[in-house]
């Protein structure tokens, strides 16, 4: 029922210009796996790859272990949500849903049992009859993802189906896509650029910058131990500080930044003398004075007061402020405006990190 | 009062009409803070651009059409008799259409002739549809940019050449010692030449060529619409490519279908010039025994009432095929 996908050293280039590059990544079947990356970064490209749309320039796919060289959309085990849904205007919604059994030749009469079927999954009963352009975005929505699943695909691809929803419809799709996921239980290859998605669906994420695939895992995994500077910045608030790694020992390392020398996880094994950017997340720092070297001082800019905790902005280097997020179960006090605050934080939860590329923000 | 003069009521009628139109322009319309059209354009300029849009209608549009109606139901009579006792209304144009005027038994001649012209406007509508589909679909959703813009030149280029000098150097080289039954007898094809105008391939080749933009212009702009989504969708499904085609694009493009074949069909039953330098010798194309009544026996009232049975049978054959194929006139010209 459900297939496992490989990409096997793929890669993608236009012309001179390469979309994705030198791709390799073992999907396991059944699992709801997620491609995250900011626009233009080869998300499409690589899920037009695996759908049969575009062939590789280099590298295998192989769906279900079996090489898709050569073997086109039709004809693939999958099911491509697009980006804009494509539903077709103007057929109803049952025709619509039952599409792709019609060209398989399915009678009448069972397309329509059928329809019936997907329609109850998708909680639409009885609304059959429909014309497209009746249904709300939500809908609509749906009506894509019973189109895709009545082929009965192994794997089911989607381009970001629900960055046309507004964000509290967004958030309940999603709920509803991962209910939909496991009840059918194929594998789910997911596209977004809004991490929160990823975080929430995925069992797995594949984070990628201009066509590079930064790093695999978890979302837990991703959000604590990126692996690059690049995943580090893109997913979740991240402070930055680049300097020289000036000591390494053990685990740690010693990173001479603007605000001083300070201290984080060493989880690349970086030598002293080496380029690097220390990590630390908003919610990892205190407003308090701690260990020397995991401590700094800064001037508060602005505080941004948000119920349940408290966004403290303060100078930071160039334009990019030092963020603290103060939650209110600390019950530490928020200083004022201009006042000069000492920031600590747990050197286990710094990291040092290789410099690269950063994040656009 | 004559019926001639009963023509030049009608503009009077008409301005009147238009002016009620604009009065009530808005009548429907709910918005209150839309302006009406007089309070737009001001009394005066309101009033003169009714009456020039009037004028353009009636007398460059309505009445000359409206004065052959007329003159269609009136026999062929000398200048110095016209008005006279002789000039009455009669239906006898029409008639001679169906029944020669002298012998009384049926004009074949003119109904084949008419029968032929629509055979052969439908077969060219049909060919057309054919080729340029295709074309069409490659230029609207496959076609690299820089080729579809080639593509179109030599599309349109062509027809920077006058109609009949195309139909003219067309017929140059489908003559009997043209250059294709040259090339085709030294191929080695044929021993003797192919009469292409006299077995009117020539008249297809030359009346589809002549319309070919006709029919391209509403089927791309129709195709080109269409997101290209929606194809792979189907192809994603599963859907073979004529599948995709007869599910997908043809349904969305039907509309600029419809408006391509009428157009194409009507302007090839209505042509006059390929085919009198391409038709073949054995049958007649009907304008042009609409030309003759007007130009060589000045039979004007006979020629009016032959264009108006063309027109009739034309109209009545487009609304039934909009009909069988679903679709409304006024989504052909959207
Ligand atoms: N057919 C093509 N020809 C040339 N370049 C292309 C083509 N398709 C994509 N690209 C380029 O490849 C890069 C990756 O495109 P892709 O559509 O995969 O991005 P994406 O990650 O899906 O972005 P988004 O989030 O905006 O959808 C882009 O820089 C794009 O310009
Ligand atoms: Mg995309």
């Amino acid at each position: 029922m459900s297939a496992g996908v490989e990409l096997d050293q793929i890669t993608v280039r236009f012309g001179e210009f390469t979309a994705v590059d030198n791709a390799t990544l073992d999907i396991k079947g059944g699992e709801f796996f997620s491609f995250l990356g900011p626009s233009g970064c080869g998300k499409t490209t690589i899920l037009r790859t695996v759908s049969g749309f575009l062939e590789p320039s280099d590298g295998t796919v192989r769906i279900g272990g079996q090489d898709m060289r050569g073997i086109g959309p039709n004809k693939r085990p999958t099911a491509l949500i697009f980006q804009n849904l494509a539903l077709f205007p103007l057929m109803s919604v049952s025709e619509n849903i039952t599409y792709g059994l019609r060209v398989r030749g399915m009678g009448k009469a069972e397309r329509r049992k059928k329809a019936d079927e997907l329609l109850e999954l998708i909680a639409l009963p009885g609304q059959g009859d429909k014309l497209v352009s009746e249904l709300s975005g939500g809908q609509k929505q749906r009506v894509a993802i019973a189109r895709a699943l009545a082929v009965q695909p192994q794997v089911l691809l989607l381009d970001e189906p629900l960055s046309a929803l507004d964000l509290k419809l967004r958030q309940h799709m999603r709920n509803e896509l991962r209910a939909i996921q496991q009840l059918v239980g194929i594998t789910f290859i997911y596209i977004t650029h809004d991490q929160g998605e990823a975080l929430t669906m995925s069992d797995r994420i594949a984070v990628m910058s201009d066509g590079v695939i930064q790093q695999v895992a978890d979302g837990k995994s991703v959000y604590d131990d990126p692996k690059t500077a690049f995943v580090a910045s893109f997913v979740g608030e991240n402070n930055a500080f680049a300097g020289t790694v000036t000591r390494a020992d053990g685990d740690y390392a010693v990173v001479e930044t603007a605000f001083g020398p300070l201290r984080g996880r060493n989880s690349h094994g970086l030598r002293p003398g080496g380029r690097a950017i220390l990590f630390i997340r908003p919610e990892s720092a205190r407003l308090a004075a701690g260990a020397p070297d995991a401590t700094f001082s800064s001037k508060v800019k602005n505080v941004a007061f948000e119920g349940n905790m408290s966004h403290v902005f303060l100078e930071g280097i160039g334009k990019k402020d030092v963020t603290v997020t103060v939650s209110r179960q600390d019950g530490a006090a928020i200083p004022g405006q201009d006042e000069v605050a000492a920031i600590s934080y747990d050197p286990n939860l710094g990291l040092v990190l290789p410099e690269g590329k950063m994040a656009r923000e | 009062m004559s019926s001639r003069a009963f023509v030049f009521i009608i503009p009077i009628i008409v301005i009147a009409i238009f002016w009620a139109m604009a009065k009530f322009e808005y009548r429907n319309n709910n918005d209150p803070t839309r302006k009406g059209y007089f309070e737009r354009n001001g009394k005066v300029l309101g009033i003169a651009f009714i009456a020039l849009v009037a004028f353009w209608t009636l007398f460059l549009v309505g009445l000359p059409y409206l004065y052959m109606v007329v003159e269609s139901f009136h026999p062929q009579l000398p200048p110095i008799k016209r008005g006279g006792p002789d000039d009455i209304l009669t239906i006898a144009q029409y008639q001679s259409f169906l029944l020669s005027k002298h012998t009384d038994s049926i004009n074949w001649l003119h109904i084949s002739s008419l029968g032929f012209t629509i055979f052969v406007s439908i077969v060219v509508t049909a060919l057309n549809f054919c080729i340029c589909y295709p074309l069409a679909y490659y230029m609207a959703q496959t076609g690299a940019t820089q080729k579809v813009r080639l593509l179109m030149l030599c599309l349109i280029v062509p027809y920077w050449v006058n109609e009949i000098l195309r139909a003219f150097s067309l017929r140059l080289l489908l003559a009997s010692k043209g250059l294709i039954n040259q090339i085709l007898m030294w191929v080695g094809f044929t021993d003797v030449p192919i009469d292409f105008l006299g077995n009117n391939t020539g008249l297809y080749v030359g009346l589809s060529y002549a319309y070919l933009l006709v029919m391209m212009f509403p089927l791309y702009n129709a195709i080109e619409s269409l997101d290209k989504n929606q194809i792979e969708a189907a192809r994603d499904l599963g859907a073979p490519w004529w599948r995709i085609h007869k599910d997908v694009v043809i349904p969305y493009a039907k509309p600029g279908i419809a408006s391509g074949c009428t157009m194409v069909f009507m302007l090839s039953a209505g042509s006059l010039a390929a085919p009198q330098f391409l038709g073949g010798p054995r049958m007649l194309w009907f304008t042009a025994i609409i030309y003759d009544f007007f130009f060589q026996n000045f039979n004007w009232a006979r020629g009016a009432a032959y264009s108006f049975i063309l027109l009739a049978v034309c109209i009545a054959l487009v609304m039934l095929l909009l009909r069988l194929f679903k679709v409304s006139l006024g989504e052909t010209i959207r």
